[in-house]
């Protein structure tokens, strides 16, 4: 597929780490790890593999405008940075809702949203929350409970495969997802009922809140697990582009595809790497700490390191 | 939203009750086949809920979902952004306790047009606890976004689909399956209660099968000179508090609520928010499961044992009126009482 923008997938990347980077300086800490293990995943959907319109709402997101109520006529959810719902045209899910801030940063590097977008991140009153909302920019719906981003989608591709819509649903998901039963459930059901219009790329990071996945609770061979309950499965590397590519064009008819992106949360980043297992989110622990990280990841990323003198 | 059409019932309410067969079973066949966004979503439950002839019928407009509702509510979700209706059915049970997650994240709060057709509501099921939803209305009242039908007569369950699915948004329905007495000539009309008896005394508010226990209390109570005011309720969530706020200064005494649903988050509560928040000082006696789980049995068997019955309904009666009124057993019709295992249903699941 062609590119959308002038910028390699490669260099929108790196720029997802750098903006995410940049964002955890300013705010003494953030979702560091999450850009190291997903920036390549993000940044190939959004560049090469999305078929995805312009975008319908504004390059500066609004405020945020209410819940959903019958009194709120005006709501709409965050799916317009994707582009309208075509029926020819792709849909994605961010399962894992604390990815937003990476998710944001690629909006911004793919010129969807303004870089001023990520300044409202976490600001009260903002659409730009810290757990993406439906509301946020890049999302249709809540998936901050982990584990019903793959069924949504399932129900989405069902209906659309019924309408013979030709678009596919993607839905990028984290492999801290397959501790909940629902994800199991939702395999199965995407297999039982020849769902192969839905698409997942899986950020295998090995990493989960309370810290390596193999010690909070050990899930196996996710690949072999997948595969009996009915998908088809290819497992890459999840900082190689073409590897990518190659996978999305698995043959999976009368299946869905899962590619399982085996990644480093450190990636890019190798001082993080001093903060194993807890990297869920990275809070400096003290001022030598945070300018030590700012001189070796901005290093690391080829960029200044960041003056946040007088930001939180 | 108004409230001031009385409603009679049919004729031989109270004796001679014309029964129905599976009232379900056709009204949804009609109604999805006139529908084309209306898709049959079934979690293993298909014959329990009258759904069996439409999938053998009708495979193109069913989706198997296992038992596995956590991603079916999801699932259904997905639809829903597609511009699909699905009816989801299953026990009523099972639409809200193990999927409470999924039912907020996917169905209530994007108001997607998912319909929960939950059957075997309250006692009606032999099942015990795990079957019983004791306390869906509770659960679904405080969901934000969430429309609440209750149907208690074959004409209400006849109608459920079209009432449901007018709803702009998600609606939980109780829906009673088998034989279902018909009590009302008159299809839901969403948002308006049925005025069964307007008398002066005392208020007397049902739902879903507690109704029938009603017209069958009344008669005794009037025939002891309590005149009493009936309301039956189909439309829980939302509610117009001025209507039944107009019934309750209407009557001398208090107030009677009789559900089948534990006394907290129910009509009985809906009343007690109304007299309250509206400053009503008068009594009001909350008759259902008090605060209890109930246990497998039959539908009559759990209602005496539970109080959900006619006599249990008289006995609230004499409680706001402060004096007995010597109404014996025999004084109330005699209850329809119907085996667990019936011919309806073999394994009274």
């Amino acid at each position: 597929m062609s590119r959308r923008n002038a910028k390699t997938t490669e260099e929108i990347a790196l720029g997802i780490r750098r903006r995410v980077f940049e964002h955890a300086m300013r705010n003494n800490g953030g979702y560091l790890s999450q850009a190291c293990s997903a920036a390549e995943q993000l940044a190939w959907l959004y560049n090469e593999q999305l078929e995805l319109g312009a975008p319908t709402l504004p390059m500066i997101p609004k405020p945020f405008g209410g819940v959903p109520s019958a009194d709120n006529p005006t709501y709409h959810t965050g799916a317009g940075y994707n582009g309208p719902p075509r029926s020819d045209l792709d849909r994605l899910f961010i399962a894992p809702a604390h990815y937003a801030l990476v998710a944001y940063a690629t909006l911004i590097e793919v010129e969807r949203m303004a870089p001023e977008g990520l300044e409202m991140f976490n600001k009260d009153g903002s659409s730009v929350e810290m757990i993406g909302a439906e509301h946020s920019p890049g999302m249709e719906v809540h998936n901050g409970t982990l584990g019903i981003g793959f069924s949504t989608a399932a129900g989405l591709a069902w209906a659309r495969k019924r309408k013979k819509e030709t678009g596919k649903t993607w839905v990028f998901m984290s492999d801290g997802e397959v501790q909940e039963g629902q994800t199991w459930e939702a395999i199965q059901c995407a297999a039982h009922h020849g769902i192969d219009n839905l698409y997942a790329i899986m950020d295998v990071n090995r990493q989960q809140c309370d810290g390596a996945m193999n010690t909070v609770m050990e899930v196996g061979d996710i690949k072999t697990k997948m595969e009996n309950f009915g998908a088809v499965v290819v497992s890459i590397d999840g900082h190689k582009l073409d590897e990518m590519r190659d996978a999305a064009k698995e043959k999976h008819k009368g299946k869905p595809l899962i590619i399982l992106a085996n990644t480093s949360p450190f990636r890019g980043m190798p001082t993080l790497q001093r903060r194993f297992p807890r990297l869920h989110y990275v809070r400096f622990k003290s001022e030598q700490e945070r300018a030590e990280m700012n001189h070796d990841i901005a290093r690391a990323l080829g960029v200044d390191p960041i003056d946040y003198a007088g930001a939180h | 939203m108004a409230a001031k059409k009385k409603t009679a019932p049919a004729k031989g309410a109270q004796t001679g009750v014309e029964m129905v067969n599976r009232p379900y079973e056709r009204a949804f066949e009609k109604y999805a086949m006139a529908h084309p966004e209306v898709m049959c979503l079934s979690a293993d439950l298909t014959s329990s809920c009258e759904i069996d002839k439409f999938r053998d019928k009708h495979p193109d407009k069913f989706i198997s979902l296992g038992m596995a509702e956590q991603n079916m509510l999801s699932f259904a979700g997905g639809m829903g952004m597609a511009g699909y209706r699905p009816f989801l059915h299953t026990f009523g049970v099972f639409l809200y306790r193990r999927p409470y997650d999924q039912l907020m994240a996917s169905v209530a709060y994007p108001r997607r047009k998912v319909r929960l057709m939950g059957f075997l509501p309250g006692v009606t099921t032999p099942g015990g606890m795990t079957h019983q939803a004791i306390e869906d209305i509770s659960v679904m009242r405080s969901i934000p976004n969430m429309t609440i039908l209750e149907t208690g007569d074959a004409t209400e369950v006849e109608s459920i689909c079209e009432a449901a699915d007018s709803i702009d948004g998600p609606v939980y329905c109780r829906v009673l399956r088998g034989s279902v007495p018909r009590l009302f000539d008159t299809p839901i009309q969403v948002g308006q209660m049925r005025e069964l008896a307007l008398g002066t005394d005392v208020l007397i508010v049902t739902s879903g099968i507690t109704t029938e226990e009603a017209l069958r209390a009344r008669g005794a109570l009037e025939a002891k000179g309590v005149s009493v005011r009936h309301l039956h309720l189909n439309t829980i969530k939302p509610f117009d508090a001025q209507a039944m706020l107009d019934h309750i200064q209407s009557v001398k005494g208090g107030v009677v609520t009789l559900e089948n649903h534990v006394t907290e988050g129910g009509i009985g509560s809906l009343l007690a928010e109304i007299m309250a928040d509206n400053g009503v000082g008068k009594r009001l006696v909350r008759l259902g499961l008090k605060d209890t789980y109930a246990h497998g049995g039959s539908r009559p068997y759990l209602m005496k044992f539970y109080g959900l019955d006619a006599t249990a309904l008289v006995a609230g009666v004499e409680t706001l009126l402060g004096k007995k009124l010597g109404i014996t057993e025999d004084d109330l019709t005699i209850a329809r009482v119907e085996a667990v295992h019936s011919t309806v249903k073999a394994e009274g699941l």
